[in-house]
C-alpha cells in the first residue's frame, strides 16, 4: 500500500479544492501543462481542457458527473512519440485511465509522458440527461450531495448512465495518483493515494499533509461493488437472452443506421482507418441489386450487423466498459450492452483484462506455441 | 470475394425436396493446405463438392471480417487452413490464426451461429489425403447440421 495524503477542502467545495490541488500541480517543474474536465458555458458538461496557466483553472472540475468524451485518445495526441516537452499531468476518470494503457500497449501513446491522477468515480449523467441535472442543481450543495451517494447519485428519477451503474473499475487504481471520495466527508477533505513510484515522488513534493486511511473508504467501496456486479450480473443476462440468436441480434440493433459514431466515439476502436469507411463498403449497385434479388428485400443501409460484430472481434478484448459508444448514439441502441457482455467474456477467455496492467500485452499481439487445443481436436 | 459471396448467394435456394447442399467457405493457405489442396486434385481423390476455396498467402492473414462475413452472406461454414504448428511459411501466422478462430469461437456462438459451423485445421502441404478427408468429413457435419439461419433471415 502506497502512503496517502489529505487533500484539505475549504468552505465545503471539494470543486475549489481540486481546482487548488490542480494548480499545485502545475507549479511544480516537471509539469507543463494540466489536462482536466472543464465546465462548458451554458450548463453542458465538462470536456478536456489542456490548461498551462494557472488562471485558467478557475472552471476545471473533474467532479461534474458530466462525461461528454473518453479523454483516453485526447491524451494520447499529448504523449505520443519521444517529447521533452515536459510532463502532463492528467485528471482522468478511471475508465479513461485503463484506455489510455490499452492504447499506450499499442505505441500510440506513452506512460512516460504523463503523470496520470485518477479518482473514486461517481459515475456521470449520459450526455442527454446531464443537462437537466445541472440546469436544476448545478450547484456545489447538489454536487456534494451527489457525491455523498458514493456511485449511486440519481437526479429526479434519472440514474447515472448504465454503464457508469455497472461499472465494477471505480477507484483509479492503476493511474499514478488517485483521489479517494468514497466514505469521505468531500465538505471536509479527500484522500490522495500514491500508487506507482512516480506518483509517490510527486507526492512528497506536493507537501501535502500526511492522512491515514480510516477504513470508511474501503467498505463504502465493498459495498457498491457488490451492488455494482450484482447489475452488471443482470445487464449480462437480459443482453445474452435478448441476442441469443441472429433474429434477437438484429432487432437488438435494428434502429442503427450506420453512423458510426460508437465507433469514433470508443477510445479503444485504435485503427487509423476504419475499413467500414473504405472503398471495400462502395458496393457496386449490381452487387446491391442481388443481394435484393437473393433475399427478397434488402435493408438499406447494408451490413448493420456485420459491422458491430467486426467491431466486437477487432476491440471487445480492449473495452474498457465506459459506455461512450452508446452516449454517441444518436438512436438509442444499447451498444454499451452488447459490448461489455461479449467483452467480459472475451477478456475472460484469454485471460485478459483491459488496462489491468501496462504490461500485459493485448490477446490478438501474442501466441503460445502450444494453447487452446479444443480448436483443432487436439492437434497442436 | 465478393463474387463468391454473390455465386454463394445465387446457390442458397435448393429445389423443393432436393437434398441440402451445405456452401463451404475454406481460407487456406498457399504454401500447405493450398498445396494440399492441388495435390488431392492431381491424385484425383474425390472431394465433396461443397468446399469454395479462398487462396490466402497465409492463415494469419485472415481477418476475423472475413469470416464474419462469410457467415453472414450464406455460407453454412466455415473452413480455416493451414500449416502444421513449426511448419508456418511466416514463422508464426498460423499461431495468429488460431487465436482470431477461438476469439470468434466466444463471439459467435453467443449469437446463435453454431461452433460447429467454424473449423480450424492444420494440413501440411504432402497431406493431400488429408484434405480429402477433412472436407469429405467437414461437408457431411454440415449437411447433418443443416442450411445457416442467416441465409433465411432478412438481416440488417
Amino acid at each position: 500500500m502506497g502512503s496517502i495524503a489529505r487533500i484539505e477542502v475549504k468552505d465545503g467545495n471539494p470543486v475549489a479544492a481540486l481546482q487548488n490541488f490542480c494548480a499545485r500541480l502545475l507549479a511544480d517543474s516537471e509539469i507543463t501543462a494540466v489536462l482536466a474536465p472543464r465546465q462548458l458555458p451554458g450548463n453542458r458538461g465538462a470536456m478536456p481542457a489542456l490548461v498551462a496557466a494557472p488562471e485558467q483553472l478557475h472552471d476545471i472540475d473533474p467532479l461534474a458527473p458530466s462525461f461528454r468524451l473518453n479523454a483516453a485518445r485526447m491524451l494520447t495526441r499529448l504523449t505520443r512519440g519521444a517529447d521533452d516537452g515536459g510532463l502532463v499531468a492528467a485528471l482522468l476518470r478511471p475508465c479513461e485511465v485503463r484506455a489510455f494503457i490499452e492504447l499506450c500497449k499499442l505505441n500510440q501513446g506513452s506512460l512516460e509522458n504523463t503523470l496520470l491522477v485518477s479518482l473514486d468515480c461517481p459515475g456521470a449523467f449520459s450526455n442527454t440527461d446531464y443537462p437537466r441535472f445541472a440546469a436544476n442543481s448545478g450547484d456545489t450543495w447538489s454536487l456534494v450531495q451527489f457525491l455523498g451517494t458514493s456511485g449511486r447519485g440519481t437526479h429526479g428519477g434519472i440514474e447515472i448512465a448504465r454503464a457508469c451503474c455497472t461499472c465494477e473499475h471505480t477507484t483509479g487504481a492503476e493511474a499514478d495518483l488517485s483521489i479517494g471520495l468514497f466514505g469521505q466527508d468531500v465538505e471536509k477533505g479527500l484522500l490522495l493515494m500514491a500508487n506507482t513510484p512516480r506518483g509517490e515522488g510527486f507526492m512528497t513534493r506536493l507537501g501535502l499533509p500526511e492522512a491515514t486511511d480510516d477504513g470508511s473508504r474501503d467498505k463504502a467501496l465493498e459495498a457498491l461493488l457488490a451492488e455494482r456486479r450484482a447489475a452488471q450480473e443482470l445487464m449480462f443476462a437480459e443482453t445474452t437472452a435478448a441476442t441469443s440468436d441472429m433474429t434477437g441480434l438484429s432487432q437488438f440493433l435494428s434502429a442503427c443506421v450506420n453512423c458510426y459514431n460508437c465507433r469514433a466515439a470508443c477510445p479503444v476502436c485504435y485503427c487509423k482507418e476504419c475499413v467500414f469507411l473504405t472503398d471495400v463498403f462502395e458496393h457496386k449497385p449490381w452487387q446491391y441489386l442481388s443481394w435484393a434479388r437473393q433475399r427478397g428485400a434488402l435493408k438499406m443501409p447494408t451490413d448493420t450487423v456485420f459491422f458491430h460484430l467486426t467491431r466486437l472481434a477487432h476491440m471487445s478484448t480492449a473495452c474498457v466498459g465506459c459506455g461512450q459508444c452508446s452516449n454517441a448514439c444518436p438512436n438509442g441502441v444499447p451498444v454499451m450492452e452488447l459490448f461489455k457482455t461479449i467483452a467480459a467474456a472475451t477478456q475472460k477467455a484469454f485471460e485478459y483484462e483491459a488496462g489491468r496492467d501496462p504490461g500485459e500485452a493485448p490477446p490478438l499481439s501474442v501466441f503460445r506455441e502450444r494453447e487452446f487445443p479444443e480448436l483443432t481436436g487436439g492437434l497442436d | 470475394m465478393q463474387e463468391l459471396i454473390a455465386t454463394l448467394e445465387t446457390q442458397s435456394d435448393p429445389l423443393p425436396g432436393a437434398a441440402f447442399e451445405p456452401a463451404i467457405v475454406a481460407f487456406v493457405c498457399n504454401w500447405c493446405t493450398y498445396t494440399a489442396a492441388d495435390l488431392a486434385g492431381t491424385s484425383r481423390m474425390v472431394q465433396s463438392p461443397n468446399v469454395r476455396l479462398v487462396r490466402m498467402m497465409c492463415t494469419g492473414m485472415v481477418d476475423p471480417k472475413y469470416i464474419i462475413k462469410a457467415l453472414l452472406g450464406g455460407a453454412d461454414a466455415v473452413l480455416v487452413s493451414g500449416c502444421h504448428p513449426g511448419d508456418c511459411h511466416y514463422i508464426n501466422g498460423n499461431y495468429k490464426a488460431r487465436r482470431r478462430v477461438k476469439l470468434l469461437m466466444e463471439i459467435l456462438p453467443r449469437f446463435g451461429i453454431d461452433s460447429r459451423r467454424i473449423k480450424l485445421t492444420w494440413v501440411g502441404a504432402s497431406e493431400g489425403n488429408e484434405f480429402a478427408a477433412t472436407v469429405n468429413r467437414f461437408a457431411a457435419e454440415i449437411k447433418e447440421l443443416g442450411p445457416i439461419d442467416t441465409r433465411r433471415l432478412p438481416l440488417l
